[in-house]
């Protein structure tokens, strides 16, 4: 027996002893939690069993193979996870890790505010040391699911005469505190799965700071490398319809609340996997113009999803990345954009339609007026390019305006907020 | 080709300017965009009697302010800008122009007037099941009648104001070939649907008809719905670069205040390449506009347009859909791109455009079939060169 087939065995093996679809979900991921099966990739002092890349993804082959329930996987938790695994302290990751992979906890990401978006280090919310706690005021914005959520990833600044970069401070804050609210903000697709977040004189403890004070910024660079990289993978957190248990109804009850602010992110990312069902239905696969556009489409779709195995191959195997392991998120946004046009062509005036009788129950539209997104969230195409220029390239750097002491930085007076 | 405006066609673009952006904000577009008709009755009045914006291009003896398709592109251009909600395009344009051409004199009276004064508001419905009008998608049947009256039976996809029409003109087929009709909006037999879209500044509406009472219109020119096409083309892409401007004006402003790395995001090479860009298409398709709207405004007769012309105005016409249309969206999805995270917000005005910019893509056909429709006038037209040769 290879190494392959051994693992897959053990791991067979353990679910045979316990798994139970009759569990509620919340036992059985505390106990997939605790055995480390649930993120075998990490350390084996938190939850895992310092395994590589390459054995973890059997792992969850043999979960799905068995058809049995793995850890949480929804939304900003693993962003959450992997931040405070790089630069956690140790009782920070026995304090979290356990219910993020339990699914007890949601999180959400505070880094963007009114003033600053693109320019991330700008962050002007503020957090001042008063005795053991961290006082914060300030305002952030399209934080999303941010309204689920029992813990934000907050970047803040601590100091205001070091040069930008420097004065930013990561904290975990408690989202259900008087000093918190939420307000949900309705995006141009109807739905309102971001939201605005206030922040005054709300409290974080001490023991939350993330990193080093004045370490924040690489603490957040760690959270959109792999916010980043997540934009090529579909989203896989579809409850398993059909199965019996009442596990599986938990999971379906779960999902319709964490989910809810996803549900329209498959349609953000263009829906080619409808392109070919469409155009057989509308006869466009008949039209030669329609032919050569759908076909332009998928050679780029599947050119990047390629690509992006390429990078998790290369990864897996422990190489250093290439420039392929960059490229996923502009990759994303563009085949995006070029399916929106498609399925616009494909359906002609059907796409319009929202109500009764439209095509696909109004997904069609609903990938129309969603794709705008995906090249704004999670860093912009524009941002994206200067980092694969600069970074990946090796390209010379835009020269700054904005070092110095941040309090002499030019910013917005206010920013684009939407409260009246 | 009229390169530029003389002084009193400026003078009528600021009049119309200066109402619009009095009374039709963007608040009021919300407002409107929201109800089922979209419609102000009070402000309908306004536009088409104080402003005579509904008659601007029909005969002064049909009761109209007798001037042309330059001025009517005008006032187009000026409602797309301001998101005007109401059946501009619908009545005053399209059916106005239907009457021109197919009406005899006393339906004139009966109708054209009412029409260009704003009395009457009355929809054009030819789209079936196909996005360009052709004759082969007419399958709405007129049977009997004479010129007395018709029995139509048949459906109608995406009328425009469909839903708030007093009149309906429908394009049927009867023995002696496709001819308009025009039926009472509250005629036995008609059932209007009122269509959900992705934009609701633009009302449309399913109709059918089941033994609906019509009268048919006297005349029924060869290429009737080729002409009718290349009218509600030219009118569109007039209206579809009032909002392109809008949209660049928008993106131009905003990229200058916002201020992100500690200068404004307009400093940037990339976003000023991106904007001279977007000044480039919205320039050249405005081109295309104008023409369009000047090669209608030099046929003198849409009833008899020779073969000459008709090519000419189909190949124009199809040009000028297809570059504004994609312009229009490409302008867009920049100006939603250029404002970051808040471009993508309900509460940002970019959207309502955006909405107005895909809806236009695809009415009266898609870019591409517009594309190829241009190709054949033009083969047609240097096939007939060379035998004259
Ligand atoms: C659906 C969605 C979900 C989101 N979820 C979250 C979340 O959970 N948490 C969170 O913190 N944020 C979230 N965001 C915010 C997102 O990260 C920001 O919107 C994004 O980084 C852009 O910032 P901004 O909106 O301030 O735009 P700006 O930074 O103001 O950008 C405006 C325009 O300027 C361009 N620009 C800026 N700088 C440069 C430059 N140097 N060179 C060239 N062009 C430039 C940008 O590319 C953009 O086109 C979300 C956004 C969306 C749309």
């Amino acid at each position: 027996m290879n190494q392959t087939t051994t693992l897959h065995a053990e791991v067979t093996q353990w679910l045979d002893e316990h798994w139970d679809p009759n569990m509620d979900l919340l036992n059985w991921r505390s106990l997939v939690a605790d055995s480390g099966w649930g993120a075998p990739s990490w350390p084996s002092d938190y939850y895992g069993k310092d395994m590589s890349p390459m054995e973890a993804s059997i792992v969850e082959q043999a979960f799905a193979d068995y058809g049995a329930v793995g850890a949480a996987q929804s939304g900003v938790r693993m962003l959450a996870a992997l931040t405070l695994l790089a630069h956690g302290s140790h009782d920070q990751k026995q304090k979290y890790l356990r219910g993020i992979l339990t699914g007890e906890d949601q999180w959400c990401q505070l880094f963007s505010e009114p003033g600053s978006g693109s320019d991330l280090a700008g962050a002007t919310t503020r957090a001042d040391l008063r005795g053991d706690e961290w006082i914060i005021n300030g305002q952030k914005v399209w934080n999303t699911s941010a309204h689920h959520a029992q813990y934000g990833l907050l970047l803040a600044r601590t100091d205001w005469d070091a040069p930008k970069h420097q004065g930013l401070t990561y904290f975990v804050i408690n989202m259900e505190q008087p000093g918190v609210e939420v307000r949900q903000l309705a995006q141009m697709n109807g739905h309102a799965s971001f939201n605005e977040v206030f922040m005054t004189d709300a409290v974080v403890s001490r023991d939350d700071l993330v990193g080093e004070p004045g370490g924040g910024w690489k603490c957040a660079m760690t959270t959109l490398a792999n916010e980043r990289r997540s934009f090529d993978r579909a989203r896989d957190i579809g409850a398993r319809k059909g199965r019996q248990g009442k596990i599986f109804r938990d999971l379906e009850e779960e999902f319709a609340i964490a989910n809810e602010p996803y549900t329209w992110y498959p349609q953000r990312a263009g829906r080619v996997d409808l392109i070919l069902q469409r155009a057989v239905a509308t006869g466009a696969i008949d039209d030669p113009a329609q032919r050569q556009d759908i076909a332009r489409l998928h050679i780029m779709a599947e050119s990047a999803k390629w690509t992006g195995e390429r990078a998790k191959a290369a990864a897996k195997a422990g190489k250093p990345q290439g420039p392929e392991g960059s490229l996923g998120k502009l990759a994303a946004s563009n085949v995006a954009r070029l399916a929106a046009r498609v399925h616009t062509a494909i359906s002609g005036n059907d796409a319009l339609l929202t109500g009764a009788n439209s095509p696909m129950d109004g997904v069609i539209a609903e990938i129309l007026v969603s794709t705008p997104a995906i090249s704004i969230a999670g860093g912009t195409d524009e941002i994206q390019k200067n980092i694969i220029a600069e970074r990946v390239m090796g390209l010379p750097k835009e020269p700054r305006v904005d070092d110095g002491p941040f309090r002499d930085v030019r910013r917005n007076t206010s920013g684009p907020t939407t409260k009246a | 080709m009229a390169l530029v405006f003389t002084a009193d066609q400026d003078q009528f673009r600021d009049s119309i300017q200066r109402f619009l952006s009095d009374q039709m904000p963007t608040s009021r577009v919300r407002q409107l965009m929201a109800t089922d008709h979209g419609l102000d009755n009070q402000l309908w009045r306004q536009t088409s009697t104080e402003l005579a914006l509904t008659g601007i291009h029909i005969p002064e003896h049909l009761g109209g302010a007798g001037f042309g398709p330059v001025e009517l592109g005008i006032a187009l251009e000026e409602m797309g800008r301001a998101l005007f909600c109401g059946p501009y395009l619908s009545s005053a344009v399209l059916s106005a122009y239907a009457l021109l051409i197919c009406a005899d004199a006393d339906q004139q009276e009966r109708w054209l007037g009412d029409v260009a004064s704003g009395e009457r508001r009355c929809s054009l419905a030819v789209t079936e099941s196909a996005g360009l009008w052709q004759n082969d998608d007419i399958q709405t049947k007129a049977t009997g009648g004479g010129t007395a009256s018709s029995l139509l039976n048949g459906r109608k996809r995406f009328v425009i104001d469909g839903q708030s029409a007093d009149l309906i003109l429908v394009a049927a087929r009867a023995d002696d070939g496709i001819a308009l009709y025009m039926i009472d909006g509250d005629t036995n037999g008609l059932t209007v649907t009122a269509l959900q879209t992705m934009d609701p500044t633009r009302k449309m509406a399913d109709i059918e008809l089941n033994d609906a009472v019509a009268t048919k219109l006297t005349h029924a020119p060869d290429h009737l719905l080729d002409t009718l096409l290349n009218v509600a083309c030219i009118a569109l892409a007039n209206e579809m670069i009032g909002g392109c401007q809008r949209l660049l004006d928008s993106a131009v402003n905003y990229t200058q205040l916002r201020y992100q790395f500690g200068r404004s995001i307009a400093s940037f090479q990339a976003i000023k390449h991106r904007l001279a860009d977007l000044l480039l298409d919205v320039e050249l398709s405005r081109s295309a506009a104008y023409q369009a709207a000047q090669t209608l405004a030099d046929c003198s007769d849409l009833r008899t347009l020779d073969e000459d012309q008709r090519r000419h105005l189909t190949e124009h016409a199809s040009l000028a859909k297809a570059a504004v249309c994609e312009t229009y969206l490409q302008t867009a999805l920049e100006t939603i791109q250029l404002h970051g995270g808040i471009g993508f917000t309900w509460e940002n005005d970019t959207h309502l455009w955006f909405k107005r910019a895909k809806s236009s893509e695809v009415l009266f056909g898609t870019p591409a079939e517009h594309r190829e429709r241009m190709m054949t006038a033009i083969e047609s037209g240097n096939r007939s060169q060379e035998n004259a040769a």
